[in-house]
Parts: structure tokens; sequence; C-alpha cells
């Protein structure tokens, strides 16, 4: 399995996704620069990291979604290939218009770092496929600006369309929905607040992650 | 040549920051306050000749979130 870490000016999670990816696929993924103009042949996955691209100048995630890579990640995403945007790299896939809707400042204002539990809701992206669905997993949250927030329409729509992937088991954020992570119509899209990535060894005290890198190592290996 | 980008958050899109100071306001003894939003001013400074449909392309392109921002232009 082929992978790509995209690294922005400010992101600050690209590494422990790396080692994840490493570990888990056995191969160390590519560590690409947001001013690439092109991606490498052949990827299996490119992820987007958590951190605070661009120092969240403007809005989270809003000039990294601007990049040259992204117009190569857009059309990437569009072939079929997954993307994974966790955290800020959600912001950017929101603000990319790759995936709906926004991430705004959290409800209560304050940054969320600790422990959350997630309800997986759709299992049928390559994302959760091995999870059991309304299955309660724990995985971290660190964010300013994770709170989710659409139209009526686009809500009812995500939800119709089996495109809710997590949702909040408990409050957060002010979420619409209690969404933590959406995907795309087409399924290989998925951005989310929660970090898989620091989750995936028993020396993090849990491993709930590990089954997303999983899942997909076993539909694309 | 000045322009400016005056950007808010859409009616019914909820505004934390906004509620935020409305209820710092009312513990200054504000009390008239009935709502706060919160948005953002850019100003720029263009060439002669840059039109307001170009501003607004601007906004719809990056300054603004259109899915949760609305946007004004305004040449000086």
């Amino acid at each position: 399995m082929k992978t790509a870490v995209v690294v922005f000016p400010g992101s600050n999670c690209d590494r422990d996704l790396a080692v994840a990816l490493r570990d888990i696929t056995g191969v160390a993924p590519a560590m690409l620069w947001h001013d690439d103009p092109e991606l490498p042949e052949g990827l299996d996955l490119i992820a987007l990291p958590g951190g605070f691209s661009h120092g969240d100048y403007l809005r989270s995630g809003a000039i990294a979604a601007r990049a040259p890579i992204m117009r190569a990640v857009s059309t990437a995403a569009a072939r079929g290939t997954p993307v994974l945007g966790i955290c800020n790299g959600f912001q950017i896939l929101t603000e990319a218009g790759l995936l709906p809707g926004a991430l705004m400042r959290n409800a209560g204002l304050d940054f969320v770092c600790r422990d959350v539990a997630l309800e997986v809701v759709a299992t049928s992206s390559p994302f959760t496929r091995a999870y059991q669905a309304g299955g309660i997993i724990t995985i971290p949250v660190a964010h300013h600006d994770g709170n989710f927030q659409a139209d009526d329409a686009t809500l009812d729509r995500l939800e119709q369309q089996g495109q809710v992937a997590f949702r909040y088991a408990e409050e957060v954020n002010g979420s619409a929905r209690a969404i933590a992570g959406i995907t795309n119509q087409a399924g290989n899209v998925l951005g989310m607040m929660p970090h898989p990535e620091r989750v995936v060894e028993p020396a993090h005290g849990r491993t709930d992650g590990r089954r997303l890198f999983e899942g997909l190592l076993a539909v694309i290996a | 040549m000045k322009a400016r980008v005056t950007i808010s958050l859409k009616p019914g899109v909820l505004d934390p920051q906004g509620r935020a100071i409305h209820h710092a306001l009312e513990g200054l003894g504000f009390g008239q306050v009935a709502d706060v939003r919160m948005g953002r001013v850019i100003e720029l400074d263009v060439a002669d000749g840059t039109t307001e449909e170009q501003l607004a392309d601007m906004a719809r392109k990056l300054l603004a979130n259109t899915v949760i921002e609305n946007f004004r232009v305004e040449l000086a």
C-alpha cells in the first residue's frame, strides 16, 4: 500500500500519522509538501494531518485548501483515491469543497483536548468497514474549531446517504447532529475531527484507531 | 485604490463568539443589547480599475466561506 502524508506549514500531527501508516502498512509514507504541484503516481491513500496550517489564519484550513497540491488531491479524490483528513485535515477538506459543511469555533469556545466516545455510524466506507456499526470507540480530540455545521438539507442528505461515519457519543463541541466525521458521497474521502493515529499501539493505552487503517489496508492491499 | 470586504455569518448560523461578547456586554451593564454577531473586515489595496465583481470573486474563492458566511464588497 503506497501512502502519502501532505505536510502544510503549521501541520503538527504529520509525524504521528506517518508512524501509524508505516507501522500498519509496513511501508513509510511519502511526505509531500503543500507546494508540490503533483502527487507521486499510484497512491493508495492521501492523508492530510492535523495541526494549525498557516496559523489558522483567515479560517482554519482556508489557506491550505488553496495550496498547489490540493488541486492534485482533488483530481485524485475524483478518480476514487482514498483521502483521509484528520482534524485540520478535515477542515482543509471542507474548505477545499471535497466535503460539505464547515468546522466552526467550538460552541463552548474552549480548546477541547481529551478522549471522547464515538459511535461508528456508517461502515460502508473503506475507512470504517473494520468497525462494527453502532459500536462505541474512544479516540482523542484536540481542536478549537471542530463544531461541524451545515444547512438542514445537507445534514439530512448526509444521514440519508450514509455519509455520517462517526458521531460523538457525548457532548464535545456543539456539532450539528453530533457529527464527528463524514465521507463524501462516493465514500472515498473521509474527514474526522478525532485523531485515530493517536490510538494505534498498546503504548498509546488504547488501539481504537488502528482498525481504521487496517480496514483501508485490507481493501487496498 | 482601497477596497473593503465585510464578512458576516449567515443568519441562523450559530455564533458562539458573538454570544460570548453579548454575555460580556451584559456583564458590563449594557442590558440594551439584544444580539451580537461577529464578522471580519478585510481591507485591500488594489489596482485602479479593479471592479466589484473581481472583489466578489476574491471573496467567493478565498476571503469568505459561503457555506456559513455572507460578504459585501466596497470600493473606496
